[in-house]
């Protein structure tokens, strides 16, 4: 089923790094005695159920909670009225406009989409939460509802957020090179009036959710969640409770999946704070998955409007100018950091020295957008994906050779995009070569006559896309100059306790990325010992001292912070231990090495201390040493290598490493009923030093089912009433089994120059399949009346509407050539 | 205002152990198991009958405990994802195949995945690779696209994992 090509020349034969370890939290999860919130009980606690709008817009004129309080088992409830007299509005990321906006836990007077939580009610049981939250009355007066970003933006749209104005969040002019002037000097100016990134996300199968004690003696809570960023929430919740951020403890182990979506759990955690104070018992909230899909971190959707593609007559891509409009939803909980974020990828993997963008977000009355697998950038590489294959089709290109004439070459490396970005290494020509030959492109044409004989549309895409990782959070100050963020970090602790074991903690947040085991690869090569007695604690606790303020698992960074961070601690151990081994054997440190699970002199391997001797002595056998021995516990902050960028030319290094994938398939079109079949996909991945080979496979795995997902059946579609008409799984239909077409994968290595262990962060692939199932339908229609494909989303009704009126998705294409 | 809520007594047998238990009539048998049983290995992802997380053997069937009242449970013989490994911790064939083929992630949908699969093994000791598929076809999984889970029961019955 899967084919990988491994380049060794990186691999350390022999040692843990590199090899596929099995994982070692497979142990617990098969048996299912992992830790997800869920499963953490107290005495006594109280359920937590929301009373959501059942308006997409509207004032709440009154709330009555008091037939639900009369009912035997309930606890208590809490309102926005509660809320906004205890809590203060979230700090906004945004600038003014959108700085103004007032958010809160609740709905504080008004509500701005459907699902919004308005009353929280706290019971007995999870069956009588939700029953009382049935008796809670609230009267409502609806209001004009906003469902698109480019109404919302229009003169005399309705208002979602007073005090901002309009429905403005965030606009910025985006202008690199000379663009007029490539224009002018342009053989041809291909114009594309609109493309369409849908509204989606990853959603994982675990929903949100708490458990959330209150120590009164304290003053501190400790949250037992899944938020996957709990320096994000910390920083989020503590100015808003108006307390500081050592009274947040914040505890994960197993999380249900994550991709992004559990960075904003924000507002949720806060009212369980609240609750639990107010009500003095433990407080646990499970979202259900309709309330999910109603109200958290859907992924952006935007439009591209006018854009034009300057091109030469050999093909070669001089430049683009084009409008982004994003839909933020009803509030900014992350946002607008989309408006930088996408700029890290602004050419894509092509050398375009030339680019405009002005880029526009818009709150509409739809659900917050937050982080989804592939945040932002997705959106950037698709649209990117897209305009190679307009222009090739209207410019009579082959697809495939536009890409190689434009990619940057692997003798660029590492090269400076024209925003300052620096793409650290990649070969993009090889691996799409490797992916065409997976998916044996040679033999295309006749695949096609032959599916054309059974009366099917064969077609074949080609997705370049980039994962850029390891964000340098001073980009947000190009969307807000006032923001005080800057750089990134990650901490780690290494230590040998007293009987030798060694113990490694993170600040990380895995949601089944493997941690546990690629931390422990790295530290059993540096100590020279198994990586089976290397214990990694499972999750994140914030009264562990190995949190910064950057911690968690987002943004495709663990191979680059995380576990730098476990090499400069495990480094500052290994010193320790020959230290104190040159301390007990009264030689020179550099007469000792650690092999085998032992420390000992280099030509005396009989003079060896055990690890279990080296922990004993620091920690409880320390007297009679002339000097202080060393600890045996190590912390380290990693600290990428990042400056301000410049805030004028909005230029300067975003992101640390550029993984690189290159998708392949082959689809099959029903003329009959626009049904699109994945017959065959490849997927190519070039992410570095692999720490974990399998590992990496399975997240290019996963991120290809997304990304499948996405590009044929996964969609939050909205009526114009703002109702969710994909509330649950039923409607929302996510890959199954049966769904997931044949699959090859390749990979080889380009180590990053800039990172300790030559790694890059991929978790999160770029979106790889829905640009070359686009790519793939378009070329598939070719046969039939060469309709272009404008919406990154093509359920069967669109294909057949192309297949029907392929003149019409051509309508708003123009060339003009000289 | 006072609500008053039918409860009834159950006997139900989980992993080899006789429980009996006053319920709520309207408590589903999965959060029966999880929040009164602390029997958390069996998941919840979802809340109409789609994802599979819930999935348990009930007379050796696989079934969806969310899909079914505790009280519907009454006199039944269940297993769920405790019961799989040995006393002693030793996997299941089909677990250490999960496990070797890195069929699992975040881990959250395995336990219902590991039922379907146990179900489907019992019956059908070599499943092709489409069997597998239209067994695992309730099963929602979120994180690896399925290759390595399917190729994980295939193997099993393949006779690759001791």
């Amino acid at each position: 089923m899967t084919a990988i090509e491994t380049e060794a020349g990186t691999l350390q034969k022999g040692s843990a790094v590199g090899q596929s370890v099995p994982r070692k939290e497979d142990g617990r999860l098969v048996q299912g005695q992992g830790v997800f919130f869920d499963d953490v009980k107290r005495k006594d606690m109280g359920y937590l159920h929301f009373v959501r709008s059942p308006y997409a817009h509207a004032t709440i004129e009154s709330i009555d909670v008091s037939a639900a309080l009369e009912m035997q088992g309930v606890y208590g409830t809490l309102t926005g009225d509660e809320v906004a007299i205890l809590t203060d509005p979230f700090f906004q990321i945004a600038a003014p406009p959108g700085g103004h906006v007032k958010d809160y836990a609740l709905a504080v007077g008004k509500v701005r989409y459907l699902g919004e939580p308005v009353v929280a009610v706290v019971a007995e049981t999870r069956e009588l939460a939700r029953t009382a939250a049935e008796y809670v009355t609230v009267e409502y007066e609806s209001l004009d509802v906003l469902v698109d970003a480019r109404a919302a933006l229009a003169e005399g749209a309705p208002v979602l957020h007073e005090e901002c104005g309009g429905n403005l969040s965030y606009s910025g002019v985006w202008e690199w090179g000379d663009v007029d002037a490539v224009f002018a000097e342009a053989d041809h100016v291909v114009s594309i009036g609109e493309l369409h990134f849908d509204r989606f996300n990853s959603t994982p199968l675990e929903c949100g959710g708490a458990l959330v004690e209150y120590n009164r003696g304290t003053g501190q809570w400790t949250m037992y969640t899944n938020n996957q960023f709990p320096g994000f929430a910390a920083i989020m919740m503590g100015p808003a409770m108006r307390v500081g951020l050592d009274k947040l403890r914040i505890v994960t182990q197993d999380i249900g999946g994550g991709f992004g979506n559990k960075i904003t759990s924000h507002p949720q955690l806060v009212v369980c704070c609240l609750l639990a104070r107010k009500l003095k018992r433990a407080i646990q909230w499970t979202e259900w998955r309709t309330d999910f899909h109603q109200s958290m971190s859907h992924g952006n959707e935007r439009w591209f409007e006018n854009t034009e593609v300057a091109v030469k007559a050999d093909g070669t891509l001089l430049g683009f100018r084009t409008k982004a409009i994003d839909d933020a939803g009803a509030y900014l909980r992350y946002e607008p950091l989309g408006g930088v974020i996408w700029s890290q990828v602004a050419a894509g993997m092509y050398k375009w020295r030339n680019i405009r963008l002005e880029f526009t977000q818009a709150m509409t009355n739809k659900a917050p957008v937050s982080p989804n697998r592939g945040y932002s950038r997705m959106q950037q590489l698709w649209f990117t994906e897209r305009v190679i294959d307009i222009v090739a089709q209207t410019l009579d290109f082959d697809p495939v050779e536009i890409r190689r004439l434009n990619f940057v070459q692997p003798e660029d490396m590492p090269y400076e995009t024209p925003n300052g970005c620096v793409y650290d290494s990649g070969d993009y020509p090889r691996a799409m070569d490797m992916a065409l030959e997976l998916i044996g492109a040679s033999g295309i044409e006749t695949r096609r006559a032959e599916a054309a004989s059974r009366g099917k549309l064969l077609g074949l895409g080609i997705g370049s896309t980039l994962d850029s990782g390891t964000n340098n959070f001073g980009q947000s100050q190009l969307i807000n100059p006032e923001l005080q963020f800057s750089g990134n970090n990650e901490v780690a602790t290494v230590k040998l306790d007293i009987f030798g074991e060694v113990v490694v903690t993170l600040g990380t947040t895995p949601q089944g990325q493997g941690h546990e085991t690629t931390a422990a690869q790295v530290v059993a090569d540096i100590l020279h010992c198994d990586v089976d007695i290397v214990n990694v604690r499972a999750g994140h606790d914030s009264y562990w001292n190995s949190h910064a303020g950057f911690s968690g698992t987002y943004a495709s960074q663990f191979a680059v912070t995380g576990l730098s961070a476990v090499k400069g601690a495990a480094d500052m151990l290994a010193g320790q231990m020959v230290k104190l081994a040159s301390m007990v054997f009264q030689c020179p440190e550099e007469a000792i090495e650690l092999a085998d699970g032992f420390a000992r002199i280099k030509d005396n391997h009989e003079a060896a201390l055990p690890f279990m001797a080296l922990g004993a002595i620091p920690n409880a056998n320390n007297a009679g040493f002339p000097d202080d021995p060393p600890t045996m516990n190590c912390r380290y902050v990693y600290r990428p290598p990042f400056d301000v960028p410049d805030k004028e030319r909005k230029f300067g290094n975003l992101t640390l490493t550029y993984a690189t994938q290159i998708h392949a398939c082959v689809v099959e079109i029903d003329p009959e009923t626009g049904v699109t079949e994945v017959v065959d996909y490849a997927a190519v991945d070039d992410c570095g030093v692999r720490i974990n080979p399998q590992i990496v496979e399975g997240q290019v795995m996963g991120a290809t089912a997304h990304a499948i997902g996405a590009a044929l059946w996964e969609s939050f579609v909205y009526d114009e009433d703002g109702n969710l008409l994909t509330p649950n799984f039923y409607d929302y239909h996510v890959p199954h089994a049966l769904d997931m077409p044949p699959l090859k994968t390749g990979a080889f290595e380009s180590p990053s120059p800039f990172t300790p262990l030559g790694t890059k962060g991929m978790g999160e692939g770029g979106g790889g399949g829905i640009h070359c199932i686009c790519s793939g339908i378009q070329d598939a229609l070719r046969a039939a009346g060469g309709a272009i494909v404008t919406d990154s989303h093509n359920p069967y009704h669109r294909v057949w509407e192309m297949l029907s009126h392929p003149e019409r998705s051509r309508e708003k294409i123009e060339v003009t050539s000289r | 205002m006072s609500t008053t809520s039918t409860t009834r007594t159950i006997s139900v047998e989980i992993n080899g152990t006789s429980y009996e238990r006053n319920v709520p009539a309207s408590l589903l048998l999965v959060h029966f198991l999880r929040d009164d049983l602390d029997l958390t290995g069996t998941h919840v992802g979802c809340d109409t009958g789609s994802c599979g997380a819930c999935t348990v053997q009930l007379g050796g069937e696989a079934i969806k405990s969310c899909c079914m009242l505790a009280v519907q449970a009454d006199g039944a013989s269940i297993t769920t994802v405790e019961g799989l490994a040995s006393d002693e911790g030793e996997l299941t064939p089909l677990q250490q195949s999960f496990h070797e083929h890195h069929a699992l992630q975040c881990g959250y949908c395995t336990p219902g995945m590991l039922m379907s699969a146990t179900a489907l093994l019992e019956k059908n000791p070599r499943p092709s690779e489409h069997e597998v598929k239209v067994a695992l076809q309730g099963n929602i999984c979120r994180c690896t696209g399925y290759w390595n889970i399917i190729e994980a029961v295939v193997a099993v019955g393949e006779g690759e994992t001791r």
